[in-house]
């Protein structure tokens, strides 16, 4: 049994064709079962976003396979081929397991570490499960993967740093003050990228919303969806600087709205508590002189656009260890993979009852004092009988199941049952002669 | 090596301890480590502690007289404070700071001379201990305000031209900086004063007048003035940030010099000569 994926990203493909391959998340079912009923394919999971559209699939059959999911996402989407096969790709083996534990870190992201992406394979994961498309290997896989996202998030700063200009303002405020949650913010016209930082804000616990605006209707319907937001009118916002720690300036205005001379009176009548003014409008609403005093710090979009980037290249150079975590995780569950094979398994299993065979006798003969030879003889060849009569139905069910589609799970069933260790240790052991026999 | 020496060699490996784990800790981003940094701290600190117990026992009577009990007394009362200014503001940062300057004093205390003296008579009275107390207490607190500002510059610095280099991540919010910076004002003020008017108190005893314009007691009024016109600006005209950091640092420099500079420069009643002899 081998992990195959097939699909395509946006590395890969413009969206004019992500937008055609992806699965409408209410009608999974459909897509889940045609995918099942494929021939070569085993298990499958369906990975669907506007970023990437993969389908994860165990199989014993490769090749086939492969081909299954191409012709099948082609024939679903009714995409011919040609133009299709051009954006997929495939992978298989090892190549498979580490492309899926790249994606679910985050490392293959649009916006590397981007936290959505695990969220949205754990809700495929959810299909998978409600329409029974994944098995032993799918389950443990997709489990696996969850957990490495996990430790690739902790272990690693990768999602550490705002790459969003409206996140890249709340973490530079948390460098200015120690906390947001009583501190005051100003919007001052209604840019969209401020609204979103105000919003940002706010979920970051800022206290208070003040919104001015030429006109005022609209400062009053903006400041309305804010809680507790505050209407101020055009004409007097400057009086209310003083009480405002953060401002948030996109105004359309030709010229500057707050002069250096103002920012000046008002962080003295501050008692110089700092100010975080981030200028998002082009052209500028704030003097740029402004950044100069004492106690003010001034943001324009350029500036926040520099902040974004250099966080960037940071997480790329984070992706860097988390690649090493993946490899260390790839070569685990390849261990377990390979733990699912029949023959280790039968030997893994007689060793095992062998074990118990070998200390179960070993503790009745000490107990019998006085035995002769052949009554010794005897004994062990009863317990010898004993554990090959119970291992004979279930060494050639699992041999006959090496063939059937449900193999792994009666591998696994009888790996779980009788508690074999599925690891390389199990795998040395085997290679050790078994030296009872 | 008698007791007395394991126990100063001991805190100052554990200081040095405690210094690389607050490095790995601020370098490598492994806060695990900035806390196993701090609790070696604090061993670090009691056994120290037990150190001028011995001292105070074997020389019957205060264990700061010479330039070596000296730097080591700082660098104890640094530790204290720092770990004391933790438990409000868990900066780790402070502690890369504490820690390594710690180690530094105790490096300089293992390389000076070190005999434990009879005390010179006029060094029995009571008000010895308390003078040097306060006054050591003080010089840490400061110190300690002394990092946040040098913190609080490079912060403001990176924050103003807008370029973050790999400190940034490290350090805490220029607000916190200058809380720690008014803390350590509104603390180490007043030890400070205590320190000089015990200082002036037993002077009298010993000497028979409160103030003698020795150098060191100079240089302590000026650096007394100067921390008195910063707590002052902060106070009323609400001085803060920046300017409050650039004070504390000019306040230490003088401080340092006045602990340190006079004695070995300037001379006078306060040296290290003048008690052993």
């Amino acid at each position: 049994m081998d992990i195959v994926v097939v699909g395509l990203s946006h590395k890969t493909a413009p969206v004019e064709i992500r937008e055609k391959v992806a699965f409408a998340p209410t009608e999974m079912e459909a897509p889940s079962q045609q995918m099942m009923a494929l021939p070569a394919i085993s298990e499958g999971v369906i990975v669907s976003t506007c970023n990437r559209v993969e389908l994860y699939a165990a199989s014993r059959n490769i090749e086939a396979a492969i081909i299954e999911l191409k012709n099948f996402m082609s024939e679903y989407h009714k995409i011919p081929s040609d133009i299709l096969n051009e954006h997929l790709y495939e992978y298989e083996g090892e190549a498979a397991i580490r492309h899926v534990l790249r994606v679910a870190s985050s490392l293959d992201s649009m916006v590397i570490g981007e936290p959505q992406i695990l969220g949205q394979i754990k809700t495929a994961y959810g299909y998978a499960t409600e329409f029974k498309t994944a098995g032993v290997i799918l389950n443990r896989f997709l489990h696996k993967a969850f957990s490495v996202a996990k430790r690739v998030r902790t272990e690693t700063a990768i999602a550490s740093s705002a790459v969003s200009v409206s996140f890249a303002a709340v973490e530079l405020a948390r460098k200015i003050f120690d906390t947001l949650e009583d501190k005051t913010v100003m919007l001052i016209g209604a840019g969209e990228m401020c609204e979103l930082a105000a919003k940002h804000f706010v979920n970051n616990g800022v206290a208070r919303v003040m919104v001015t605006n030429r006109t005022f209707a609209r400062a009053e319907k903006l400041a309305a969806e804010f809680e507790g937001g505050i209407p101020v009118s055009f004409e007097n916002f400057r009086e209310q600087l003083h009480r405002v720690d953060i401002v948030l300036s996109s105004t359309g205005a030709p010229d500057y709205v707050l002069e250096a001379k103002k920012v000046k009176e008002v962080i003295k009548s501050r008692r110089h508590k700092p100010m975080f003014m981030i200028d998002i409008a082009v052209p500028r609403d704030i003097d740029p002189l402004a950044g100069k005093i004492d106690g003010v710090y001034l943001y324009d979009v350029d500036d926040l656009q520099g902040v974004v980037q250099a966080n960037l290249k940071e997480r790329e150079k984070e992706a860097a260890k988390a690649e090493k975590i993946i490899d260390g995780e790839i070569v685990q569950f390849q261990k377990w993979m390979s733990s699912l094979q029949v023959k280790p398994t039968i030997v893994a299993l007689r060793r095992q009852l062998d074990e118990v065979r070998k200390v179960e006798v070993e503790k009745t003969l000490s107990n019998l004092n006085g035995l002769g030879k052949k009554e010794q003889k005897a004994i062990e060849a009863m317990a010898n009988a004993i554990v090959n009569k119970i291992l004979h139905h279930p060494t050639n069910i699992l041999k006959q199941a090496q063939n059937g589609s449900d193999g792994d799970l009666y591998i696994d069933a009888v790996r779980t049952l009788f508690d074999l260790p599925e690891n390389t240790d199990a795998q040395q052991q085997i290679a050790e002669p078994l030296d009872d026999q | 090596m008698n007791i007395l020496s394991v126990l100063f060699y001991a805190a100052l490996v554990i200081y040095f301890l405690a210094s690389t784990f607050y490095l790995v800790d601020m370098i490598g981003k492994k806060p695990q480590a900035g806390k196993i940094g701090r609790w070696i701290l604090v061993v670090g600190v009691v056994l120290h502690a037990a150190s001028f117990g011995v001292r105070h026992a074997t020389a019957g009577g205060t264990p700061v007289t010479t330039l070596h009990e000296s730097l080591s007394f700082f660098a104890w009362c640094l530790v204290l404070l720092y770990l004391l200014l933790d438990l409000r503001f868990r900066m780790t940062v402070m502690g890369a700071f504490a820690a390594p300057l710690a180690f530094l004093l105790m490096l300089g205390s293992a390389l000076s001379p070190d005999m434990v003296v009879q005390l010179n008579p006029m060094l029995r009275s009571w008000l010895f201990p308390v003078h040097i107390a306060f006054a050591f207490l003080g010089n840490a607190t400061f110190a300690l305000a002394f990092g946040a500002g040098v913190m609080y510059l490079v912060q403001d610095r990176m924050l103003k031209s807008k370029r973050f280099t790999g400190i940034y991540q490290l350090l805490p919010s220029l607000d916190s900086l200058d809380k720690v910076n008014y803390t350590c004002l509104s603390v180490g003020f007043p030890l400070m004063t205590l320190g000089i008017i015990s200082g002036a108190f037993w002077a009298n005893t010993v000497w028979g007048t409160y103030w003698s314009w020795d150098p060191k007691e100079t240089w302590a009024l000026i650096t007394w003035f100067l921390y008195a016109g910063l707590l002052h600006g902060r106070l009323t005209v609400g001085w803060r940030g920046r300017k409050a950091a650039i004070f504390a640092i000019i306040g230490f420099l003088f401080l340092l010099f006045t602990y340190l500079g006079v004695n070995l420069l300037l001379g006078g009643q306060h040296t290290f000569d003048a008690f052993t002899n």
